[in-house]
């Protein structure tokens, strides 16, 4: 069984989607250059005029959009319309420094409902699903965004927003919800509120739920497969692009397709800004390519990931990126090999350790040193010392399977990593060669 | 048998002090105490009077600890005695993992404190060789 929501689009061949993304990029390049100052004097500073962009392989003579770019020309500074065309805002949450404010005109709210309309229909949704939104609403594109997918579907949509967890349960067994939409963390504590309640996931209706707006992994997917009983999809999405819907995950729980017809995706070398091929992990970069009232042109994402054209099963042909491996500020390089604390994390998790760890690079002479550190949890200490080397050593083969590269693995006492108002350090970089980064 | 109470320790200055800390706080007498060490962590053991509330004690304070069963023996202090014992021992194919000493206010004893696979076995052997065995509540009340 297919599901699609706009089978010529969804299933186009290669040759098909190029021809509609050179004539919207070209279309785009024109608006933004005639609309956006910024990019107007970026252009036109790399002596680039619009008519220079005849196919996909002139986006490389584009500037870069950056995060700082949108705090520079907070709040309207980026619109490409008149104020009078723009008919919803959103902002993102800024915990990362000053918020970023976004706006869509009618026909934008069209293409982002429609990006998650064609998510929902990939996991199975038709009008007989109830869709219970549980991501928040409000300036959060979350909330909505999943909200105007189930809308467009014609699916009954039920707007419970985040919070009361108790609430959140009864609507599920009352209302009768199949399709859940939250934040993966969300969804963990409703799994574990649902068993402390007593509740048997395996009565609910729910059979699905779409996850997003935060990291997460393969182990916490098994987790919320298991405790909602449910089929659990990635969702990926970015205030600056659109919200959820860039890019989404079908049932082969393979990748996540990007809406190639709304969205370029390119993969860049975070360092030099070349161009990676398939395969290859870089920093994810996206143009928009439809959307009028907020275009963005080659916005780094600062997400690293990968790509991929490779057929999938499921019959689309809109290419295929990861889950975001990490972040390019937290990318480590130790002795050649790219990691990030998310892999270290993730192995932690599987090996039922604790996830306080702290990453110690150094370099010794010319070679690096490659150090983890990690709190003893009660469950795993033994009184005998030969045990405890034993655990290291077979910690530091999980890493050395996960990484490539083996680290030296030694079990702290709790509490002596150190932490930065409240949050641990991760990453300790003793290194000198890298302190530009 | 015996309580022993082991704590993890990163070899870092501290630990101990730490360990003490929360003990004395809680009235906590040590009986022994021993500490082991390799390059990178310790590991400390204790005998105290009041092997729960220490453990308690230890955990507030963010300790990780875990409780073990140990063999105690008193002998008498004179020459030969230590070798009557570990010989009991050796003789029956028990391997000590550790083992420990210490001296109370009474000067006609010494204690012992081993750690074996088998506690059970070990003490069966050492008291029918006329090892005298000490127990959990001896300890507590020396």
């Amino acid at each position: 069984m297919h599901n699609y929501y706009n089978p010529e689009v969804e299933t186009a061949s290669r040759e098909k989607l190029n021809q509609i993304q050179t004539k919207n990029l070209i279309e785009q390049v024109k608006h933004v250059y005639d609309n956006v100052p910024l990019y107007r004097e970026r252009m036109d500073a790399k002596g680039v005029k619009p008519e220079d962009i005849k196919s996909l392989d002139d986006l490389k003579k584009l500037p870069f959009t950056s995060k700082q770019d949108l705090r520079d020309t907070y709040p309207y500074g980026m619109f490409a319309v008149p104020m009078e065309d723009v008919t919803r805002i959103h902002a993102s949450s800024g915990t990362t420094g000053k918020q970023i404010v976004v706006g869509y005109t009618d026909g934008d709210m069209d293409i982002w409902n429609t990006c998650v309309a064609r998510q929902l229909t990939a996991i199975g949704a038709t009008k007989e699903d109830k869709v219970h939104v549980s991501y928040g609403y409000g300036l959060f594109t979350g909330g909505l965004g999943l909200h105007g997918g189930s809308h467009k579907i014609g699916c009954t949509t039920i707007p419970v927003s985040s919070g009361n967890t108790a609430r959140q349960l009864t609507i599920m067994q009352d209302f009768g919800s199949t399709i859940l939409g939250s934040t993966p963390s969300y969804a963990m504590y409703l799994g574990e509120s649902a068993e402390r309640a007593g509740i048997d996931t395996s009565k609910l209706p729910l059979k699905a739920g779409i996850f997003g707006a935060e990291p997460w992994t393969e182990e916490m997917r098994q987790s919320i497969e298991k405790s909602l009983n449910i089929k659990a999809y990635d969702i990926y999405g970015l205030t600056e692009i659109c919200g959820p819907g860039v890019a989404f995950e079908c049932t082969e729980q393979n990748g996540m397709h990007v809406n190639e017809d709304h969205f370029i995706i390119e993969i860049i070398d975070p360092e030099t800004g070349e161009n990676l091929p398939d395969g290859e992990k870089g920093e994810i970069v996206f143009s928009s390519i439809t959307k009028k009232a907020f275009p963005l042109l080659r916005f780094r994402t600062k997400d690293i990931g990968v790509i991929t054209h490779e057929k999938c099963a499921c019959g689309r042909t809109f290419v295929r990126m990861s889950k975001p491996l990490g972040r390019v500020d937290d990318m480590l390089i130790v002795r050649g090999v790219n990691l990030f604390p998310s892999q270290i994390e993730a192995v932690l998790l599987k090996e039922n350790h604790s996830p306080n760890y702290q990453i110690i690079v150094d370099r010794n002479g010319s070679l690096d040193s490659f150090e983890v550190d990690i709190e003893m949890n009660e469950e795993h200490f033994s009184d005998k010392p030969s045990d405890i080397i034993k655990m290291e050593k077979s910690l530091e083969n999980k890493f050395k399977s996960a990484l490539g590269i083996k680290p030296k693995v030694n079990l702290v006492s709790p509490d002596t990593i150190p932490r930065s108002e409240g949050k641990a350090v991760r990453v300790v970089d003793k290194r000198k060669v890298y302190s530009n980064k | 048998m015996i309580k022993q109470i082991s704590i993890f320790a990163t070899n870092k200055p501290g630990q101990v002090v730490k360990a003490a800390d929360a003990l004395s706080n809680e009235n906590i007498d040590i009986r022994a105490m021993c500490v082991a060490d390799t390059q990178d962590f310790g590991i400390i053991r204790l005998i105290v009077n009041n092997t729960q509330k220490a453990k308690e004690a230890l955990s507030k304070h963010k300790c990780i600890v875990s409780i073990t069963n140990v063999v105690g023996i008193k002998i008498p202090d004179t020459p030969g005695s230590t070798k009557k014992a570990l010989e009991l021992l050796y003789a029956n194919g028990i391997n000590i993992d550790y083992m420990y000493a210490f001296v109370t206010k009474s000067k006609e004893y010494a204690y012992f404190v081993m750690r074996v696979e088998n506690p059970e076995e070990a003490e069966k052997v050492l008291s029918e060789g006329d090892v005298e065995i000490i127990t959990q509540e001896e300890i507590e009340n020396i």
